[in-house]
């Protein structure tokens, strides 16, 4: 990734070191560019995962399943707090073996992607509690595994509906006790998604999630398509988060092809993808005033939302920044003066961001809604796996543009603001502050922007694997791409900050009033199309 | 409380005169493109820039089908375009329009309500949608109300490709709705499947599932799009041709 920060890395590192100490023989350890991959075998797999979260106090990143001619490869991403570098756990075992111990219990952020997995290519996580219908749980046939590499994606499958989807088991078991079901058509604008609330009247008890209504096999797609049309597919999954990934596969490319980009990309992604995030902390803004009823707030938030959509089309031709990136760089120069202008203007929609929040928060019947409520404690946050926004707002300060420098953050790194109560309204203030400091950002950044072009005109792929992590503006996101020697991708996986976070969301709207539901939803801002794929 | 009020009337009338009146503040579309005529467009256009077969050459030039154009500008950023760059937004046609039958009635034309089904759609399109109830654009003031039941609902807005999993929700929603009722499909996912379908996961558009009277190309639409297409749905306004052929050429 960073070619600087490799530098202190070469020879056997102190973490090598301790891993062949802890481990001995049963553990192989072996180095590339900015990840350590340790080796080992099935039974050893959660002893392992669980002394690099609890005695080295690394963060699960993702899951990585391959299927590479006979043999299964799980790959299992961890970074340290601090990161810089990756530690991934490397599995291999024969395809025709689907047992894999689960390690869910003891790195709850692996839950989901074991589930994922298990929909997906068919494995069998030994020791998770809640196996199946999480992806594909609307009577897909119980044979078709989407991601094995016998399933072809072009092909549609029979459409004939086979019974309703599977009912999540009942969680609350009292006399009066009922399940409200919302979705997955509901509300006016709401994406696709299911929640079954289960309530004695007052609080939501237990909330069961049902996703994936939005599955469109992305990864699946892009298997055996060159880079350009992948490109297409990393840019528009999640379309309100466009350029942040568009971004995270163009640097994996990047970093196999082994080039760096001309100094004026690096500046000019980071202004792109700063006013990205000052728009989608704007929209989720917009969503948390409507979520009650503030209908001036509301307004003002959802013009400042446009304003920045507007802005965005002048500098780049398109709102949401869609066809932009190239690998490489850009695909299209910004003068500097059109920058300084933009600069500007954000500026100016950063101190109308402010004036809403003065007025927000003297707004007494606005905060008795958000105070206190759905609360998400730094404990919590860090168990769960929390990422982005969310996190910081129960003070866990991480944030990829810090601990793993792209683009232009090297040089100009972000202040990262953070805030301990963990509650609607550290969100709120957290989404705030973020904006305002993307604008700050920008400012920076477009003062001092580097002459010279904004691509290298060839970046020719080759084999190889690479992890392109940027911080997305709900968070972490972390794009793995494998090219075969003709520079199709083999495998693609895609871990979003919406798919980490959700279990966060469930975990701070449970136990609290059913009236908070929505409004708790609305501070987590979190995406189904991110998510779902 | 008054202190909102005031904040409110501070900011004065934001709204857009659209469709009294042209709009064209900058950044309000991201454009498209439209066919060139011409031997080199032509020889361009077969030349297969277009990442989604939406550019094709045409005997006297190229021809665009805007129902399968992504933005991804490509074409205009190619040394050899076959294309030209068209500012506008009166992106939508309809898909039968000799059908008069199905047409909603003037009762429709300033008491419109619309309920929104998402089948798919990434959150450009989300986003869109979302703007036409801001002030800027203020669908209100057209008779036009999104509704969150489909008993009450004239119209059916319906973006993205339709995923396996919402083929289900997406008929019994529109079976819910009382007659007349029209569908208007938006976004290129929603039009053809996009770049996701069709495929085991997700469809080739909407009207695999449901009829569409009313298709609002654009990748997403911006909301002065689906404004018009909304317009065309109760015949405010004129519809746009879906695909965009050269000059001189038989449609």
């Amino acid at each position: 990734m960073d070619e600087t920060s490799n530098t202190a890395l070469n020879g056997p590192t102190a973490f090598a070191e301790l891993c062949r100490e802890t481990w001995q023989e049963s553990v192989r350890v072996e180095r590339e560019g900015i990840t350590e991959r340790l080796h080992c075998a099935r039974d050893r797999l959660a002893a392992l995962c669980e002394w690099l979260v609890t005695a080295c106090e690394h963060v699960f990143v993702t899951l990585i399943v391959e299927e590479e001619g006979a043999e299964w490869r799980l790959t299992y991403v961890f970074h340290p707090p601090t990161g810089g570098i990756f530690a991934e756990v490397v599995l291999r075992f024969p395809v025709s073996e689907k047992h894999v111990p689960s390690i869910a219990s003891t790195i709850p952020a692996a839950d989901g992607h074991e589930r994922e997995a298990a929909d997906l290519f068919g494995l069998i996580f030994d020791g998770h509690p809640r196996l199946g219908a999480f992806i594909l749980h609307d009577g897909w046939p119980a044979h078709a595994l989407p991601m094995r590499r016998g399933f072809d994606i072009a092909r549609p499958l029979s459409r004939r509906r086979t019974g309703d989807p599977a009912e999540p088991s009942r969680g609350l078991d009292a006399p009066g006790a009922f399940a409200m079901p919302i979705g997955p058509v509901f509300s006016d604008l709401a994406e696709a998604a299911h929640f079954r609330i289960e309530t004695l009247g007052e609080d939501a008890s237990r909330i069961a999630l049902r996703f994936f209504y939005k599955y469109r096999a992305v990864e699946k797609l892009a298997e055996g398509q060159p880079v350009s049309r992948v490109q297409l597919l990393a840019e528009r999954f999640s379309g309100a988060a466009a350029f942040a990934h568009g971004l995270a596969f163009c640097q994996a490319i990047e970093e196999i092809a082994h080039v760096t980009i001309p100094p004026r990309a690096s500046v000019l992604r980071a202004i792109l993808a700063e006013l990205e995030r000052m728009r989608s902390h704007a929209a989720t803004i917009t969503g948390i005033c409507n979520s009650t009823a503030l209908a001036v707030a509301t307004s003002q938030a959802a013009m400042i939302e446009e304003d920045l959509l507007r802005l965005s089309a002048v500098l780049s031709g398109h709102r949401y920044f869609f066809g932009m990136l190239k690998p490489g760089g850009l695909a299209l120069d910004i003068p500097d003066p059109a920058c300084r202008e933009a600069a500007t203007r954000a500026d100016a929609i950063a101190r109308r961001l402010s004036r809403l929040s003065r007025l927000l928060r003297q707004s007494s019947s606005f905060l008795d809604r958000l105070e206190e409520v759905g609360a998400t404690s730094d404990a919590a946050a860090l168990l769960l796996g929390l990422v982005g926004p969310v996190a910081r707002a129960s003070a866990v300060a991480r944030d990829i543009r810090i601990l793993f420098p792209y683009a232009a953050y090297a040089e100009t790194p972000p202040e990262v603001p953070t805030e301990p109560q963990g509650d609607g309204y550290a969100r709120l203030r957290v989404f705030f502050r973020e904006a305002e400091e993307s604008a700050r950002l920008i400012a920076r950044l477009a003062a001092d922007i580097p002459p010279g072009p904004v691509f290298l005109p060839e970046v020719s792929p080759r084999a190889g694997t690479a992890v392109g992590a940027v911080e997305a503006p709900l968070g972490a996101a972390f794009h793995f791409v494998r090219l075969d020697a003709g520079g199709r991708v083999l495998r693609y996986r895609i871990t979003t900050p919406s798919f980490a976070n959700w279990p966060g969301f469930q975990f701070a709207a449970e136990e609290f009033a059913f009236q908070d539901f929505p409004i708790i939803l609305a501070t987590f801002g979190l995406s189904n199309a991110e998510c779902d794929r | 409380m008054t202190r909102w009020v005031w904040e409110g009337l501070k900011s004065g009338i934001r709204t857009t005169r659209y469709p009294a009146r042209e709009e064209q503040t900058p950044g309000v579309s991201p454009g498209r493109p439209a066919a060139r005529s011409g031997e080199e467009a032509r020889r361009n256009a077969a030349a297969g820039v277009c990442p989604t077969d939406a550019i094709r050459a045409s005997a006297n030039g190229s021809v665009v089908d805007h129902r399968h154009c992504i933005h991804c500008f490509r074409c205009v950023r190619s040394d050899s375009s076959a294309v030209d760059w068209q500012a506008g937004f009166e992106w939508a046609g309809e898909t039968e329009p000799e059908r008069m039958a199905r047409r909603l009635g003037r009762l429709f034309r300033r008491s419109l309500n619309i309920r929104f089904v998402d089948a798919g759609a990434c959150g450009a399109c989300m986003g869109e949608v979302r703007q036409i109830d801001n002030p800027y654009y203020n669908i209100h003031r057209l008779g036009f109300f999104l509704t969150p039941t489909p008993r009450n609902a004239d119209i059916l807005l319906v973006a993205g490709p339709v995923t396996r999993a919402m083929r289900h929700a997406l008929r019994e929603t529109y079976e819910a709705m009382p007659p007349p009722k029209r569908v208007v499909a938006m976004g290129v996912c929603a039009l053809s499947g996009g770049i996701f379908g069709p495929s085991a996961a997700a469809g080739g558009g909407v009207s695999d599932v449901v009829p569409v009277d009313v298709m609002i190309p654009g990748c997403p639409p911006p909301p002065l799009a689906i404004l018009h297409g909304l317009l065309v749905a109760v015949e405010r306004k004129p519809p746009q041709p879906l695909t965009s052929l050269a000059e001189g050429s038989a449609p």
